[in-house]
C-alpha cells in the first residue's frame, strides 16, 4: 500500500483488469476509406456499443459534416476526408516488418536507444505486449482502492453508467469539428476514475496501458477525479511514433471535483506527417487543480490548446507547454483559461522553439466572467528562434469581464545568439550540442515539471533535432 | 606553443589586425596590452575561432606544428586553448556543474566533477548557490570573472587567455582571482592576460609585454614596459 492510500474503498469498483489488456483478436477488421453513417454505425457494432453511444456516434458524424474547418489556425487544406481508415483493429500478425519503416524514423530509434520490443511496438509492427508482468504489479495497487484505469473501449462495456455520464458532456460534439469526428469514429484511449479520497502516488501510463488499438487515431480519453482524489496520468513518449495515418484528432475531458488534483503530462513526437488536432479539456470544481503539461516535438501541424474551466471557488488551472518547430512544421499550441467563479486562478507558461523555417504560434484565451471577482491571471510566453527563416507568433486573447482582476502577461522572442554558441564551443562544447543545452536550458523551467525519464528523453530528442539528425 | 603568422583578422569589411605575427611558448605569461579598440580582444578570439571573425588566406595560427586555423572553436579547446571572457554570457538554464560535464564529455565522475567545482569554488571565493544557479544569471561582475576562472581551473588547459579578467572586479576579488591564477602558472601552460592594468601583472609577472596598436604589434619587452605604460600612456609608442 505504500504507492497509494485510501480514504475512502469502493468494493464495486472492483473489476478484471486483464480485459482492456488482452492480446487483439485474431480476426482481422477492415473497413474502406473514408467515412459515412454506415461506417460510423459499423464501428459501434463491432464494438458491441449500447444504444446510447452508437446514437451518439451518429448524431456526432452529422455535427461534423455540418461543421466548417477552422480557419483561424494552421493551414489544414490538406486534410483528406476520405482517405482516411477510420476503424482497423490489429491482428496477430504482423501488418508489417521493421525492415520496412522508414530509414530516419529507425535511426532515431537506434540513437535514443530504444530497446528492440519497444521500437516494435512504437513503429506500430508488433502487437507484441512486454510490459505485462510490470503493469501486473501497478495494477494490483489500483485495484485494491478501486482506480479504474482501462482502454475506452473496455470503459464502455464494463462501466457504462459512469461513462455515459461524463462522456462527451465537456467537449460536446459541436464543439469543434474535430471534436465531432472524434465523437463519431472515435476507439482506444484511456479510462481513469479515481474514488473520493484516493491519491494516486505513481503516474499512470498510457503507455502500460497497450492493447491493439493503441495509437489509434480518433482516441478519447476520460478521466474523472473524485473529491479529494488525486492522479496524475502520462501519455505518449519521446521515440517517434511512426504511423501512415496523417491525422489524430483526439478528445480529452477531465473532471476535477471539489479539492481534487489532476495533472495530464504529454511527450508526443508525432512522426512528421501527421495532423495532430486535440482537443483537451478539464473541469475544475471548488479548490480543484488542474495542471496540463505538454509537450509537442513532432508532427506536421498541430493545434492544440488545453483548456481549464474553473468553476468552482478557489479552482486552479495551470497550463506548460513546450512546442518544438523545425523544417515544414508548424505547431499552433496554447491554453484556454476559463475564470468562472471567484477566487480562481490560472498559469500558463508556453516556451516556443523553431528551428529550419520551422513555425510556432502561441494562441492563448483567458476569459474571466463577471462572476470571477478576484480572479488571479499570469501568463507567460517564450518563444526562440535559432535561424532567420523560423518564425513565431503570438496571439493572446483576454476577455475580462470583472474589475477586480490581476492580470500578468510576459512574452518574449529571443534569438539564440552566435555569442552564446560561441562561448560554449569555446569549452569544447560542438555546435550541434551547445545549441541543444542553450534549447534545453531554455524549456528547463517546463521539462523540471517532467517525470525524470521523460525529461532526459526529451532532452535527448532536442539534442538530436539540433544535430538535423531527426526526420 | 602557439605561434601566429601574418595574421590578417577582419569582421565584415572592416580590418581589425592587420599582418601580425608573434610566438607564444611554453610555460611563459604574455600580457597583451593596448589602447580600447586596438584589436586585443579580436587576437584572443581569432585565436579561439569565433565564426565572426574571418582571416585572410594566408594567415596561419600554429599549434605545437599543427596548423588549427580552420579549425572549429570546439576542436581548438580540445587541443587546450581556452578563453576567458571579458563579458561572459547568461545562460539560462544552465549551470556551471551542467556546463562543465558536457564540456569534460564524462572525463570526470559526476560527484567528482562536482566536488571539485565546490573546492576551485571555495578557493575562489564564489558562494556556493553560485554553483547550482543558472550560469552568471544576476552574478556580479567580479563572480562572473571568477566563475570564468573556474571553468579555466576545471578544464585546465595548456593555453591559457584571460581576456580583461581583471576589469569590473573589484579590489578584494582582483587579489583572489589574480593568487589563484599565479597557483595555476605551470612549466607546461602559456598564460595570455590581456589587460589595462598593471595591477594583475604583480601577481602575474610576465615573461613578455606584447603591445597592440592600431591592429598592430608596435612593441614587444620586459615586464618593465607595462609599468612605464601604466605610468606614461601609449603616446611615446609610435
Amino acid at each position: 500500500m505504500d504507492t497509494m492510500t485510501n480514504k475512502n474503498t469502493s468494493d464495486n469498483l472492483q473489476f478484471d483488469y486483464k480485459y482492456g489488456f488482452s492480446m487483439p483478436d485474431t480476426s482481422v477488421i477492415k473497413i474502406d476509406k473514408g467515412i459515412s453513417e454506415d461506417v460510423v454505425r459499423y464501428i459501434s457494432s463491432v464494438k458491441n456499443e449500447p444504444q446510447w453511444m452508437t446514437d451518439l456516434r451518429v448524431k456526432s458524424y452529422k455535427i461534423f459534416l455540418e461543421k466548417s474547418m477552422p480557419d483561424w489556425g494552421a493551414d489544414l487544406s490538406h486534410i483528406d476526408f476520405d482517405n482516411i481508415t477510420y476503424f482497423a483493429r490489429a491482428t496477430n500478425e504482423q501488418l508489417s516488418s521493421w525492415e520496412d519503416l522508414p530509414e530516419e524514423i529507425k535511426n532515431t530509434y537506434d540513437r535514443i536507444g530504444v530497446p528492440e520490443a519497444e521500437r516494435n511496438f512504437l513503429a506500430g509492427v508488433s502487437a507484441q505486449y512486454d510490459s505485462e508482468v510490470v503493469y501486473e504489479s501497478v495494477k494490483k495497487e489500483l485495484d485494491k482502492v478501486g482506480v479504474i484505469f482501462c482502454d475506452m473501449d473496455t470503459a464502455v462495456q464494463k462501466y457504462p453508467d459512469i461513462v455515459q455520464e461524463y462522456f462527451s458532456t465537456l467537449i460536446p460534439p459541436h464543439d469543434n469539428k474535430f471534436a465531432a469526428l472524434n465523437t463519431a469514429a472515435w476507439s482506444g484511449g484511456s479510462f481513469v476514475y479515481v474514488p473520493k479520497g484516493v491519491e494516486v502516488k505513481l503516474p499512470l501510463q498510457a503507455y502500460f496501458r497497450i492493447n491493439s488499438e493503441r495509437f489509434g487515431q480518433f482516441e478519447r480519453t476520460l478521466i474523472v477525479a473524485e473529491e479529494d482524489s488525486s492522479v496524475h496520468y502520462i501519455e505518449g513518449c519521446t521515440a517517434p511514433i511512426y504511423t501512415t495515418d496523417s491525422l489524430h484528432a483526439a478528445v480529452v475531458e477531465i473532471f476535477i471535483k471539489p479539492r481534487a488534483k489532476v495533472r495530464y503530462t504529454t511527450v508526443q513526437n508525432w512522426s512528421n506527417n501527421v495532423y495532430n488536432l486535440v482537443t483537451k479539456r478539464a473541469k475544475a470544481e471548488d479548490h480543484a487543480l488542474m495542471e496540463w503539461i505538454d509537450c509537442n516535438i513532432g508532427s506536421k501541424v498541430t493545434m492544440k490548446y488545453p483548456s481549464v474551466y474553473l468553476v468552482g471557488p478557489y479552482a486552479r488551472g495551470e497550463v506548460l507547454s513546450i512546442a518544438y518547430a523545425g523544417a515544414g512544421q508548424h505547431q499552433d499550441a496554447g491554453a484556454k483559461m476559463l475564470h468562472m467563479a471567484p477566487h480562481t486562478s490560472s498559469r500558463i507558461i508556453s516556451k516556443s522553439i523553431s528551428k529550419a523555417g520551422g513555425r510556432t504560434s502561441y494562441r492563448g484565451l483567458i476569459t474571466v466572467t463577471p462572476e470571477a471577482t478576484d480572479a488571479k491571471v499570469y501568463v507567460s510566453c517564450d518563444a526562440l528562434l535559432l535561424d532567420e527563416e523560423s518564425r513565431s507568433d503570438t496571439y493572446p486573447y483576454m476577455k475580462i469581464k470583472n474589475s477586480e482582476v490581476e492580470v500578468q502577461h510576459e512574452a518574449t522572442v529571443e534569438k539564440i545568439g552566435e555569442e552564446k554558441i560561441f562561448f560554449l564551443m569555446s569549452r569544447g562544447i560542438d555546435k550541434a550540442s551547445a545549441e541543444g543545452m542553450l534549447v534545453n536550458g531554455f524549456i528547463e523551467p517546463v521539462t523540471k515539471e517532467i517525470p525524470l525519464e521523460y525529461s532526459v528523453e526529451l532532452n535527448r530528442l532536442i539534442h538530436l533535432e539540433m544535430a538535423g539528425s531527426v526526420g | 606553443m602557439l605561434q601566429i603568422k601574418n595574421l590578417t583578422v577582419s569582421i565584415g569589411e572592416k580590418e581589425i589586425l592587420h599582418d601580425i605575427s608573434t610566438t607564444f611558448e611554453k610555460g611563459k605569461i604574455y600580457a597583451i596590452m593596448g589602447p580600447n579598440g586596438s584589436g586585443k580582444s579580436t587576437l584572443a578570439s581569432a585565436i579561439m575561432g569565433h565564426p565572426l571573425f574571418t582571416i585572410s588566406k594566408d594567415s596561419k595560427i600554429l599549434f605545437g606544428n599543427e596548423e588549427i586555423q580552420e579549425e572549429e572553436a570546439h576542436l581548438r579547446s580540445k587541443r587546450g586553448i581556452f578563453l576567458t571572457f571579458q563579458a561572459p554570457l547568461t545562460l539560462s538554464g544552465i549551470n556551471v556543474f551542467q556546463l562543465m560535464r558536457v564540456a569534460l564529455e564524462g572525463k570526470l565522475d559526476p560527484l567528482a566533477l562536482k566536488n571539485k567545482i565546490k573546492d576551485l569554488a571555495k578557493k575562489l571565493k564564489i558562494k556556493e548557490e553560485l554553483i547550482s544557479r543558472a550560469l552568471n544569471d544576476g552574478f556580479s561582475g567580479g563572480e562572473k570573472k571568477k566563475m570564468e576562472v573556474l571553468q579555466a581551473a576545471v578544464i585546465e588547459p595548456a593555453f591559457l587567455m584571460l581576456d580583461e579578467i581583471d576589469t569590473g572586479v573589484d579590489i578584494d576579488s582582483l587579489k583572489t582571482i589574480a593568487e589563484f591564477l599565479a597557483e595555476m602558472k605551470s612549466k607546461d601552460r602559456t598564460i595570455v592576460i590581456i589587460t589595462h592594468y598593471n595591477r594583475i601583472l604583480k601577481y602575474l609577472m610576465p615573461d613578455e609585454v606584447v603591445v597592440i596598436i592600431d591592429g598592430h604589434i608596435k612593441q614587444k619587452g620586459s615586464a618593465d614596459l607595462s609599468q612605464k605604460i601604466e605610468s606614461e600612456g601609449y603616446g611615446w609608442i609610435q
